[in-house]
């Protein structure tokens, strides 16, 4: 869950203000001429991938939310192991605890910019290591409202970005940005970000389906500030427009270069978990 | 003298320093508690073959686990109890370790000793690659439930594959349903007097090797095994009370395995193949006293097939996986593998609800013998975070009195199980 980090070059101060916004507007004016929307959009998301560099490896306990239109709820326990990888997508593995039934179930899935993600289930019941089909990336998570593809890390080659305007989100001074998938077999047509210009973080995002038609919005929620750089939301919330089902993402702890490395993320070492 | 003394107690000292510095690891070790328990309940849609079987039955399990960490998390301990009570059947009723192992893991290596379970291959229908563990086989007709094997596994996690060595210095013998069971032949496995090619019998130290390596998507293992096969034959001949027993026969056997999964667009490919040797060439095997000379079997077995999924069907969030395997074996006149020329078909249902609700069902149909098949439903769901339901049904058809099947052609049954996990 990488929706949400970044920053942003700080804006000038009062007196100052009205001058660099004039500046700032000649500046891109000027630019208008040499940067497309897309080449605009693909700074900016260029920008706030930077910006999320560099962080390691983290250790997260996390709980899902899951409620239906009537309100009812049901929770997911799970911990969440992540590890950076330089040059390619993340590495990531999910330990589930709670529904107790899947207890000691491990999602280990390996990231790729452009290539489908390498994705394994561990079932303790028969001690398997199952490989799946990564394609099933618009699938539900868990039964809830992330798929597949929002578990996995924010990659460049992922998507072509178009800067579309400027916007305000709760206070906050905000890019929008259109995301369209590269990959064929996403489950979405589009995906608007609004992006803080502050921090560059990801504070809204809308999903449109295949079909074009609005499925789902995501705020990311309660941003910490980790090893004075990293930005994570600590409660994402998923909302279903066309259902009217939603799940939160709950972070209730994380921590930040625990020493972990590939061999953490080994398929062979998925049947010592628990 | 005095000074080797001193040197001594300095060792002394240092050893029980370092144990009293291990001690609080171990007193604060996080021990994990959790499990499962659960009441089936069996129904027969059929009239027994014999006197002593019932139509319906009744059986409730508990399997407890517990789990610590120390050192870090490098050495870890589980254990995983069994125990079985089943109303009609006293063989049924039964107790196992199903896992009690130390793991020590080092960088990109890992030891396991204890009793163990494993799991090798890739189909669905049949597992030939598998054949660490014996099958529980008194437990459920598919046969993936496993007994614990004893083990002491060594294994390297590197770039080229994962690698595992097994030393299995202990045999563990199926398990068959007894008298009172279903799922039996006119007359009731002998268990209590097994017969081994082995003159180790169960103690014949066997040992097994893996290699298993995801290239792309493509999974590929290979595998070998040289000892007590898990799989009997039988030997029909009067046990020590002179009575005409079935006594179950576990020869030697060598296996080549391997095991391929490929990811090809919308399809997963999978096949398992295994060339056996089994029974060692001039090696009599003393049944009553008597040694008998078994036939040498070299043969091939595999299993081939696919999986197509339809996902987000009809817009929905459902999912629909096809399955199609085919079950071959070249042992051609020997029946006693079920699966020489077979054709598995089946669907899995995943409605991706917050229940996680799946229901599976498939045909086994038998190309030599248009009247053999059976038939198999298993659905499953949550009602809340601790309870699930699930039912599967079983249907046997078979004419074929050469067919392993035709003995359990009147067996078909639904079962209802209420689970409790904690």
């Amino acid at each position: 869950m990488k929706l949400a980090h970044s920053m942003i070059h700080k804006l000038p101060k009062l007196g100052f203000k009205l001058f660099i916004t004039t500046i700032m507007f000649v500046i891109t004016l000027g630019l208008a001429h040499g940067q497309t929307a897309q080449e605009k959009g693909l700074a900016i998301a260029k920008e706030r991938k930077a910006r999320d560099l560099g962080w390691g490896d983290s250790v997260a306990e996390m709980s899902m939310i899951l409620r239906n239109a009537n309100g009812d709820e049901a929770e997911r326990k799970m911990r969440m192991k992540s590890l950076e990888i330089k040059d390619d997508g993340d590495k990531g593995l999910t330990i589930f605890d709670q529904p107790l039934d899947v207890k000691g179930t491990a999602f280990l899935n390996f990231s790729h910019a452009l290539k489908p993600d390498d994705q394994w289930m561990y079932l303790p019941k028969l001690s398997k290591v199952k490989r799946i089909r990564s394609k099933n990336k618009s699938g539900p998570f868990m039964g809830s409202e992330f798929s597949y593809e929002d578990m996995s890390s924010f990659e460049l080659e992922k998507f072509k970005f178009k800067y579309l305007k400027d916007d305000k989100f709760e206070g906050q001074n905000c890019f929008v940005i259109e995301q369209v998938p590269t990959d064929k077999n996403s489950g979405y047509s589009k995906q608007l970000v609004w992006v803080d210009k502050k921090h560059y973080r990801a504070l809204k995002v809308e999903f449109y389906d295949r079909k074009n038609s609005f499925l789902k919005e995501l705020l990311n929620l309660e941003f910490e500030l980790y090893l004075d750089k990293y930005w994570r939301p600590m409660r994402v919330e998923m909302f279903n427009e066309q259902t009217s089902k939603s799940t939160d993402l709950v972070t209730h702890s994380i921590e930040f270069k625990t020493g972990l490395n590939d061999n953490d993320f080994n398929q062979g070492s998925l049947k010592n978990l628990r | 003298m005095q000074d080797m003394n001193l040197v001594i107690k300095g060792h002394k000292l240092k050893k029980l320093i370092s144990l009293l510095a291990v001690v609080p690891c171990l007193v604060f070790a996080e021990v994990k508690y959790s499990g499962n328990a659960g009441v089936e309940q069996r129904y027969f849609l059929q009239e027994a073959l014999y006197p002593q079987q019932e139509r319906s039955n009744i059986s409730a399990y508990f399997s407890p686990e517990v789990f610590t960490s120390f050192n870090n998390g490098s050495d870890s301990i589980l254990f995983k109890g069994y125990f079985r009570i089943d109303q009609q059947d006293s063989e049924r009723t039964h107790g196992d370790i199903r896992e009690f192992k130390w793991t020590h893991s080092g960088e990109e290596w890992e030891v396991q000793a204890g009793i163990g379970k494993v799991f090798w291959g890739q189909v669905e229908s049949l597992h030939l690659v598998d054949v660490i563990n014996q099958t529980d086989a008194i437990e459920a007709v598919d046969g993936e439930d496993k007994l614990g094997q004893p083990m002491v596994s060594f294994s390297l996690f590197k770039d080229w594959g994962n690698t595992t060595i097994f030393a299995l210095p202990y045999f563990r013998e199926r398990t068959f349903s007894g008298v009172d069971g279903r799922f039996r032949g006119p007359i009731p496995v002998d268990t209590d007097n097994p017969i081994f090619e082995s003159e180790d019998k169960e103690q014949n130290l066997d040992w097994a090797a893996r290699w298993q390596r995801s290239i792309g998507d493509w999974e590929v293992g290979l595998s070998y095994f040289d000892g007590t096969s898990r799989e009997p034959t039988f030997v029909v001949a009067p046990n020590v009370d002179g009575d005409i027993s079935v006594r179950p026969l576990y020869p030697q056997m060598q296996q080549v395995g391997i095991d391929v999964l490929a990811l090809l667009g919308g399809w997963i490919v999978k096949f398992e193949g295994v060339q056996r040797n089994v029974f060692e060439q001039d090696n009599s095997v003393l049944i009553n006293g008597v040694p008998v000379t078994f036939e040498q079997q070299d043969y091939f077995a595999a299993v081939a097939g696919f999986e197509y999924s339809f996902v987000g069907l009809f817009d929905s969030v459902y999912d629909i996986n096809l399955l199609m395997e085919y079950q071959y074996d070249d042992r051609k006149e020997l029946a006693t593998s079920v699966a020489q020329n077979d054709l598995m078909v089946g669907t899995r249902f995943v409605l991706n609800d917050v229940d996680g609700t799946e229901i599976l069902m498939g045909v086994v149909q038998d190309l030599d013998y248009s009247n053999v098949r059976s038939g198999f439903i298993e659905a499953s769901s949550r009602l809340n975070d601790h309870w699930k339901w699930r039912v599967d049904a079983w249907f046997f058809s078979s004419d074929e009195p050469m067919e392993p099947s035709h003995l359990i052609r009147r067996d078909d049954f639904a079962q209802f199980s209420l689970e409790y996990y904690f």
